[in-house]
């Protein structure tokens, strides 16, 4: 059985993070974004820095577990690049994107 | 059909699975169970239902009238349980007893030594010490079906209402529920089980008829509904 | 095939109907995510990294084309189209929404298929031999005995809380092609010399952590006594089988503490008290009732040879190749059993997509039985094919990028779904799979290279096998980066064995070469091309693989 939680939680240790989860009705990966809804894409996220933002990020997170929005809501590492966001452990940039075996099934990251 | 615990096993009304009532399937009569040997009054004549109580019993939720004898505690005066291996330890100075008798046997623990002594013992409890372990399902089974015993089977732990119906085939009949939403499930009639069963266990505390015509397969007899009063 | 009678759909209705029920409550928040997690993974239902993902048990590999073309309709209704089969012979879908999934096992069970049993600390779906009641070579049909097995396991009061999961394999075959041994139980069918079926047993197989090769513990045991040997064995299991650690809470831990003449000295004495009890003889007219479900196909008689076969091979390379590797023995003279590779060059392992289940299903009817098996190896069978047919079948097979033939060859790769998918893992799989398959591609190197399998895993929890693989790829994450161990000299038939680990691992872009060496120094040290792979590295040990590979030391 998985336990992503406590895998990405411990390695926790980039300046930035995104509060992540997969959404209750249908799996699909969501970012907490900036208006305390959830978003697909991984720029729409709201980027915390400091244990004081990551905190009320992982609050809201509990909450959305709570209301039955999402599954398992926590922080990745991540980093800014011209671009946008990516996010820094393999998993991660895989959930973000897709299987990276299946171009045709690629996630938009937003703008 | 003589199971010898049915007669004072009430089984729900099954509300949440109706395709069971189908019609012209005449119940046949399952193996018979009369090789479970007799045992002083298996209940404590005072358990009486108590929808706030710790046991569920007879498709009820009962008071407990038994105590559960603490490490450095004397046995108490009315019906006691002893963890096996105090049991075993004492079993001789409670010869003078008349209150009943209990033993706790935790998950995993070996019957051998219990054994010979079973005919002492009106009650038996088993551990769960998590949902996850199946370890006492394994004991409760050999007790009834191995050792004929015909006295009290009762669960103890992380009892929960998804593992209740697979215990009380194994042959579980009394449950010491703890968890609040197993509780509430139980109240409100829940009894999740698929009512269908591909395993001729000698050991279950419902009523099963055999099914179809595979030696193995069983159905849920019918509820007697007056038996919950 | 097995047929549902009534019973058996009331059955699986009514825990659909239950698993709804659990659905409908998590989903309004009456069941919290822990208290959800056990009952849906009971129903087949894990989160992975993208989505939720459905296994759906496809017992001991058999599908009809009915059920085939249901897999394909869910793939493309719930799904994206696609489906993965798994070493287990399962099929897994990998993006249906939870409140879906009570849809779609209804429409599962409108065609005699279920998700139960395939996850959790329970008996897993019962696997056989891919080819079973089509090989030439086999005593019996295992089937039968699977059925029972799976009837008999379904929904066990006593041992569906075990301490870890627990798998059955059976085969009738001294030829293993189902990795037998690698099975917590393994069962051979055989006849003793009194020409009476019963099983030799084997215990404590199991990949994971801890590879271990199941020990033999019955030469024989009568059929009769088959539920009763398995109830014995499954109880000292689950009373003694360890709790403390999950890691090392399979029976083939036990069976490697408790010594393995204790243990099976412990079953002996359990199962002499089972037989007391009579719950589980299984009566003669009972097994010939099942077995009649699995009778063999009525075939019409071909001589041996098919001239239209005989001159497809004169006529195509592409077909020649097909031929010999992927068309086998027959039961039947003028027949032959195809494996329908889900490997083409490149692609993903066991990826099937909604028109291939559908091509396959429709060329099932048409020249196989309507009979379709899964292999472990996640290849897809045809088991009843008329050699007269091979040709037809094969160009339809072509138009749908399903012909590759290459059975048991460098690129027919088993790999785990890994990191692009899965939850657990540490390293990718199949981006791994898919580079060899293309560096070993050209038809020419693979007829070279001859028999080879490659296995690729992308935890230590070894879904893709890797321990048995004749090369096996081990993915880890050293460091947020993902790195592969190589195994040598694993083998999952008959002369099963785990691989030993040819030294430190190498990077993504490193792996594809360091195979390439291995392979290559194969070829140069072999004795002939009738040295297969595992044979040379048995001769050579890992010395000269090992120079290769990091240079001599």
């Amino acid at each position: 059985m998985s336990a992503p939680i406590q895998k990405s939680a411990a390695k926790t240790r980039a300046a930035t993070q995104v509060v992540t989860g997969n959404r209750l009705t249908d799996g699909v990966v969501v970012y907490l974004d900036s208006a305390g809804g959830w978003s697909e894409r991984l720029n729409d996220a709201r980027v915390v820095e400091g244990a004081e933002a990551l905190e009320a990020a992982l609050a809201a997170g509990k909450a959305a577990e709570a209301a039955q929005v999402v599954v398992e809501a926590y922080p990745i590492d991540v980093k800014r690049e011209p671009d946008g966001l990516r996010a820094l452990r393999v998993r991660e940039d895989i959930r973000a994107r897709g299987p990276s075996v299946r171009v045709d099934l690629e996630r938009p990251l937003g703008a | 059909m003589t199971p010898p615990v049915a007669a004072t096993t009430a089984v729900q009304a099954f509300d949440d699975i109706e395709i069971l009532d189908r019609p012209g399937a005449a119940p046949q009569p399952a193996r018979s169970r009369d090789h479970l040997r007799r045992v002083p009054d298996p209940e404590p004549a005072t358990s009486r239902p108590d929808p706030e109580g710790p046991l569920w019993r007879n498709g009820r939720f009962e008071t407990d009238e038994w105590t559960m004898t603490a490490e450095d505690e004397a046995v108490g005066e009315g019906p006691a349980i002893l963890p096996l291996e105090r049991f075993l330890a004492e079993r001789d100075g409670l010869g003078h007893r008349n209150a009943p008798l209990g033993v706790l046997v935790a998950a995993g623990e070996s019957l051998s030594e219990l054994i010979p002594h079973l005919t002492r013992v009106t009650l038996v409890v088993l551990s769960f010490p998590k949902f996850s372990d199946g370890r006492s399902m394994s004991t409760a089974r050999l007790l009834r079906e191995r050792h004929g015993f015909g006295g009290e089977i009762r669960a103890t732990g992380d009892v929960l209402i998804d593992q209740m119906p697979l215990m009380r085939r194994c042959g579980v009949d009394s449950f010491d529920v703890q968890n609040p939403v197993t509780r509430k499930q139980l109240a409100a009639g829940k009894w999740p089980d698929v009512p269908f069963y591909l395993q001729p266990v000698g050991s279950s505390q419902q009523d099963e008829v055999a099914a179809g015509k595979r030696p193995w397969a069983r159905r849920r007899a019918e509820a007697p509904r007056q038996a919950a009063e | 095939m097995y047929r549902y009678d009534e019973f058996d759909h009331d059955f699986v209705r009514a825990r659909v109907a239950q698993f709804a029920d659990q659905v409908e409550r998590r989903l309004s928040g009456e069941l919290t995510e822990d208290q959800f997690k056990p009952l849906r993974l009971m129903n087949g239902v894990y989160l992975q990294l993208h989505a939720y993902m459905l296994r759906i048990a496809v017992p001991y590999g058999t599908l009809s084309a009915k059920q085939m073309r249901m897999l394909a309709q869910i793939a493309r209704k719930y799904d994206r189209g696609y489906g993965h089969f798994t070493t287990r012979q399962n099929l897994q879908f990998n993006w249906p929404a939870l409140k879906d999934v009570p849809a779609i096992l209804a429409d599962l069970a409108s065609v005699e298929m279920h998700a139960l049993q395939t996850s959790g600390n329970c008996i897993r779906n019962v696997t056989s031999d891919h080819f079973a009641g089509a090989a030439a070579d086999e005593v019996a049909d295992p089937r039968p005995y699977a059925e029972i097995l799976r009837q008999w396991s379904s929904i066990h009061p006593e041992f569906s809380f075990l301490p870890r999961k627990f798998k059955l394999c059976v085969i009738a075959a001294e030829h293993d092609r189902a990795a037998m041994q690698t099975h917590d139980i393994g069962l051979q069918l055989k006849r003793n010399a009194e020409g009476e079926l019963g099983f030799a047993v084997f215990v404590g197989g199991g990949q994971g952590r801890t590879p271990m090769i199941a020990h033999k513990v019955r030469d024989f045991l009568p059929e009769e006594d088959l539920l009763a040997y398995v109830e014995a064995i499954m109880r000292v299991y689950n009373l003694h089988g360890r709790r403390d650690n999950k890691f090392k809470a399979r029976i083939k831990i036990l069976v490697h503490e408790t010594g393995v003449e204790e243990i099976t000295r412990q079953i002996e004495a359990e199962f002499a008290e089972v037989l007391k009890a009579d719950l589980l003889r299984l009566p003669e007219d009972e097994i010939d009732r099942i077995r009649a479900y699995f009778a063999a196909p009525e075939l019409a008689e071909k001589p041996a040879r098919s001239g239209a076969f005989e001159a497809a091979k004169a006529d195509s390379r592409e077909f020649t190749a097909f031929a010999e590797n992927n068309v086998s023995p027959h039961k039947a003279p003028g027949y032959g059993i195809v494996t329908v590779s889900l490997k083409p060059i490149g692609g993903i392992p066991g990826d099937a997509s909604a028109e291939q289940m559908e091509v396959v299903a429709d060329l099932a009817e048409r020249y196989s039985q309507s009979e379709i098996r899964v292999s472990h190896e996640q290849n897809l069978v045809l088991p009843h094919v008329a050699l007269d047919d091979m040709p037809a079948l094969y160009a339809t097979l072509a138009e749908h990028g399903l012909a590759t033939g290459n059975a048991g060859l460098v690129t027919d790769i088993i790999a785990c779904p890994g990191l692009d998918y899965c939850a657990l893992a540490n390293a990718r799989s199949i981006n791994i799979a898919q580079d060899l398959s293309n560096r070993f591609g050209s038809p020419e190197r693979q007829e070279e290279i001859g028999e080879l399998s490659i296995k690729i895993s992308g935890c230590i929890n070894a879904c893709g096998h890797h321990h048995v693989g004749h090369i096996g790829l081990l993915g880890v994450d050293k460091r947020g980066e993902e790195v592969y161990q190589i195994t040598l000299g694993g083998s999952a038939d008959e002369t099963a064995a785990v691989g030993t680990l040819v030294g430190p691992g190498f990077k993504t872009d490193e792996v594809g070469d360091a195979v390439e060496t291995v392979v290559d120094t194969y070829l140069k040290l072999r004795e002939g091309p009738d040295e297969n792979f595992l044979a040379a590295v048995r001769r050579l040990g890992q010395k000269p693989f090992k120079e290769a590979l990091y240079g001599a030391a």
